[in-house]
């Protein structure tokens, strides 16, 4: 028995026609009409147009504030992301998460709903709170809100203060919060500002005490894979370290056939811990700049920002600065590592070199992508960045100055969308597209391949789980490229001479 | 199939509620039954269409997952504006799977975001001109759009921003239908009030208002509503109609056109496929334009058939002829599918938990397959939802409204179910927890799942998540 489904049924001749007979009632443009548009969009004329935008956003590569503090939170043992506002909100990150991830993403929210907008959402905190450690028993709460909540102004602090007066829950349980309006910044910053939240809580009034630990942020970061790179990076070098917000096993855990709500996460005695050691080393910059005030100003703590370590020169810098940092010599394992991916690279090159790129991302990925693609003399041309700023815009342009061979074409757009891409990708094509799961309809609608790196992506399984950081990360990423130039130059040539076996 | 189930449900009920504080104990008691299929009185429904606690995990979305998410998105040839932050927007961006046919960003714009991307002046400021500016963009940027609807998120109706003023406003301007819709996510308890706006703005901004084209009538005029054409489901539903020798002069709202909205007032009978969603404009059609409409199931084969007949009652003989020849066509299909998976699914018990329509609709296509819902419930029911679920169910069987994360977990443990169909945000938890597990919203990016072209692929993966063999390498840690 032949079981069509979705994939095959619309082909077929009785849905052909069914679709066809249904036009008389769609009321449709002419085909000669959408062609003619379709056309036009394709035009520099469009184009113009399409950048004069001045409301309106189409496709964005960014996702708001709370999202970031979500996933920061999942980053923590025993911790409940407790979202003060809207419960549609938290169902909207628990599914675009798990989407990405393929992994359960407990939070709760506190339901607020008109009465809260009237009134304000303190019984809905006090509720909310005394429900979900009942139910959860979580041994921290790491409270973000929504922008009904930072519209109406609800007082966290003063909440949080009243339901412990109230007994609802213990008096010792940390309550981190980070205000994460939806209005201001991307996920990036709501990520920042929960992490700096959850750092200052947990070291108020500590001294500090000198550790041989380093702190290592990973920034907001969706590849499960990274993590897990740093920590074996770390522990052939012999570094002791406290990753920060190690999302690594409560959305990658294993399947023992029972399902932990708290399957991971920095341990949070290491959390307080981390005011002690030698330094904090951040693996993005433009994820962690609340983050790295306090620990400057306020821990008085050495805050070292390397770039993310994509591509080997990043790596090569962040291994360099955990050494100095450390006194521990880079080994020779991970020497040899990093001589195989650098073999890998030359063995490669050739189906890179040259190629035009177009990027879309968050900026600390896209700088680092810019710095690998011009280890590999491929040419970076369209940068797009949604949530990007004008020290990103100011960054990305020094980098590519720094190789001007391939780096001069290079063109950074912030704060605009994947519509603006779709424009530049038809007026001035490239070879290769890099973005999240969405930029398929760019690959759709120009033919251009697409590798898919970012967040989030929905339609490729366990990309995530593969580190793109590190050597292995290069490594990881270099595959992942030249084979998508190799598939899409067998697409290529398969009616052609050049069809070939070996490449 | 078993109409009575041995299964201490209620025992079960006061064991998942142990661990609640009073307060809200005593509230999910009342969410929480036993089903008796007999039930007419009071004291055996369970209450519904409340608040969900605080802090609990509860499933439910909002009132624009409800609108933008559900009612109006799936109109194809608009544009439909997130008007708010960006959140709300990107993640219900291209999520839903309501399937269409046009080219997207030319003359369909169904898997797009489209948003104000409020910033932190809109708020303290208005966005109402940045709302107008916005409207002239995309007739600019979108000539072929037939019109724009506003989604507004929360901070609009926080803000106090004339939505209404500018939608009146740029549809003069612009010629196409601007509508707003006030389905800001505080609104209501679920999505469920999102659809009932999303309803009430179609009902005061389309019908009577958007001029659209029929070119004639016929005494067999049908339409679907509240199919939302996930998978294309709504597609596998219209040929079996038209195969029936109805006419489809519109389908609401997957792969629907504004066109297709003007057709409401037209039909001789409306066939509601989710009732939750929809029933409010179906009443008023109802009310107002003296249409009927009725409800109809096209999960499985013996659902089906009793549909096709009900239907086929509304019209003429020649109907009622035609859709015999139809089930005859078919049936033999039906009954090579239910050859092939019932003796690997017979007996299997199956645990619901979704929304609209399904935790009752799909039930007697797990029959026919010969699995037995042990329990089933839904994200955003009213009253008469239960209402139409307790007599599919069998007796003892589990009903629950709204429940946590934590109840449902705890009752996956007890019942032991051999399949569970929920969503995303379940799916990974059951999983973990080893138990065969389908996405019973998206059809888990399959489908489709209704009419004769959608049984065999709902058979084939109910089969393929209960039966693969990757299930038994798990292996428990030892504590």
């Amino acid at each position: 028995m032949k079981i069509m489904d979705h994939v095959e049924l619309y082909k077929s001749e009785d849905y052909k026609e069914l679709f066809e007979n249904k036009k008389q009632f769609e009321c449709p443009y002419s085909e000669e009409e959408v062609k003619k548009i379709e056309e036009y969009t394709k035009t520099e004329e469009y184009k113009e147009k399409n950048f004069a935008r001045k409301a309106l956003t189409i496709n964005p590569a960014k996702a708001c504030q709370p999202l970031g503090a979500l996933l920061c939170a999942l980053g923590f043992k025993d911790t409940l992301p407790f979202v003060q506002g809207s419960q549609g909100c938290v169902a909207y990150f628990r599914s675009h998460l798990s989407r990405h991830f393929k992994e359960p993403v407990p939070a709760v929210s506190t339901s607020m709903t008109e009465d809260a907008a009237v009134f304000g959402g303190l019984s809905n905190m006090i509720e909310g709170l005394e429900n979900a450690y009942a139910l959860y028993k979580p041994k921290m709460f790491a409270i973000s809100t929504t922008c009904m909540t930072e519209v109406i102004g609800d007082d966290l602090n003063a909440f949080i203060k009243k339901a412990k007066q109230q007994g609802v829950i213990p008096k010792g349980i940390p309550t981190p919060y980070a205000n994460t309006p939806s209005f201001t910044g991307s996920h990036i910053n709501g990520y920042d500002v929960m992490l700096r939240g959850i750092l200052n809580y947990m070291t108020t009034g500590l001294k500090a005490s000198q550790t041989e630990r380093i702190n290592i942020i990973p920034g907001f970061d969706t590849y499960s894979g990274n993590y897990r790179e740093i920590k074996r990076l770390l522990r052939l070098m012999d570094v002791p370290y406290i990753l920060l917000a190690d999302i690594s096993d409560s959305l990658d855990a294993p399947n023992y056939g029972d399902y932990e709500m708290y399957s991971g996460g920095t341990p949070l005695g290491d959390v307080v811990d981390s005011i002690n050691s030698t330094a904090t080393v951040a693996l993005q910059k433009y994820s962690t700049i609340k983050t790295g005030e306090l620990i400057k100003e306020v821990w008085r703590q050495p805050f070292v920002n390397v770039p993310y370590p994509v591509g080997i020169k990043n790596t090569d810098l962040f291994l360099d600065v955990i050494s100095q940092l450390s006194g521990k010599p880079i080994p020779d394992e991970i020497i040899e590592e990093r001589g195989r991916v650098v073999d890998a690279m030359i063995d490669s090159y050739a189906y890179i070199h040259g190629k035009r790129f177009a990027l879309i991302g968050d900026p600390d990925l896209l700088l680092g992508l810019i710095s690998f693609i011009l280890e590999l003399g491929g040419i970076p041309v369209h940068i797009v960045c949604t949530n990007g700023d004008e020290d990103f815009e100011k960054e990305a342009y020094a980098l590519l100055k720094t190789e001007p061979l391939f780096g001069s074409e290079g063109k950074v757009y912030i704060k605009k969308d994947m519509w603006h891409l779709r424009s530049l990708l038809f007026t001035e094509p490239v070879d290769l597209l890099i973005g999240n799961s969405y930029c398929k309809a760019l690959w759709k609608d120009t033919g251009i391949p697409l590798i898919r790196v970012g967040f989030p992506i929905f339609d490729r399984h366990h990309m995530h789980r593969y580190p793109i950081i590190g050597y292995a990360g290069a490594l990881n990423l270099l595959t992942l490229m030249v084979n998508t130039v190799l598939d899409e130059l067998d697409r290529q040539t398969k009616d052609s001479p050049s069809f070939d076996v070996i490449r | 199939m078993p109409r009575i189930i041995e299964q201490d449900t209620e025992k079960l009920i006061e064991e998942v509620l142990e661990i609640y504080p009073e307060k809200t104990r005593k509230e999910r008691r009342k969410h929480l039954i036993s089903n008796d299929p007999e039930c007419t009185t009071s004291t055996c429904q369970l209450k519904s269409n409340v608040k969900s606690r605080p802090g609990v995990m509860t499933s439910r979305g909002c009132a624009y997952a409800g609108s933008k998410g559900v009612v109006w998105g799936p109109i194809k040839d608009m544009v439909h504006i997130s008007h708010g932050p960006v959140g709300c927007g990107q993640y219900s961006w291209w999520s839903r799977r309501n399937y269409y046919n046009g080219i997207t960003g030319i003359n369909a714009f169904g898997t797009m975001h489209i948003t104000s991307d409020f910033q932190e002046n809109d708020i303290v400021f208005g966005g109402d001109k940045k709302l107008e500016q916005l409207c002239r963009e995309i007739k600019e940027m979108f000539p072929l759009a037939k019109g724009i609807s506003i989604q507004c998120e929360c901070p609009v109706g926080l803000i106090g921003d004339d939505i209404e003023s500018v939608a009146r406003k740029m549809t003069k301007e612009l010629g196409i239908p601007v509508i707003p819709v006030r389905c800001e996510g505080f609104r209501g308890i679920s999505q469920s009030l999102g659809h009932h706006i999303a309803n009430d703005s179609i009902r005061d901004w389309v019908l009577g208002k958007v001029k659209g084209i029929l070119d004639k009538e016929t005494p067999y005029d049908v339409l679907i509503l509240g199919d939302y054409n996930i998978g294309g489901e709504a597609w596998a539903s219209r040929k079996i109609l038209e195969e029936m020798g109805l006419r489809v002069i519109a389908q609401i709202p997957g792969d629907c056109t504004l066109n297709e909205l003007t057709n409401m007032p037209r039909p001789k009978l409306i066939l509601v496929h989710c009732y939750r969603s929809t029933n409010y404009i179906a009443r008023y059609l109802e009310e107002n334009y003296g249409i009927p409409w009725m409800e109809y199931n096209f999960f499985g084969p013996t659902k089906i058939y009793e549909s096709m007949r009900k239907i086929a009652k509304r019209f003429d003989e020649k109907i009622m002829e035609q859709t015999e020849k139809v089930i005859e066509k078919y049936k033999p299909i039906m009954d090579e599918v239910i050859e092939k998976y019932r003796p690997r699914l017979e007996g299997k018990k199956v645990m619901l938990y979704v929304g609209g329509l399904r935790p009752r609709h799909i039930v007697g296509a797990y029959e026919d397959l010969g699995m037995t819902v042990i329990a089933t419930g839904y994200e955003f029911g009213h009253r008469d939802d239960y209402e139409r679920t307790y007599p599919e169910m069998p007796k003892n069987s589990l009903i629950y409204d709204d429940p946590s994360h934590y109840e449902l977990e705890v009752f996956a443990e007890k019942l032991k179910p051999d399949l569970v169909g929920s969503g995303i945000k379940e799916k990974y938890v059951y999983h973990k927890m080893g138990v065969p597990f389908r996405q019973m919203h998206s059809w888990d990016y399959s489908g489709p799942y209704h009419g004769f072209d959608g049984f065999p692929v709902f058979a084939r993966d109910m089969d393929m998540a209960v039966n693969n063999p990757s299930w038994k390498l798990i292996r428990r840690k030892a504590k």
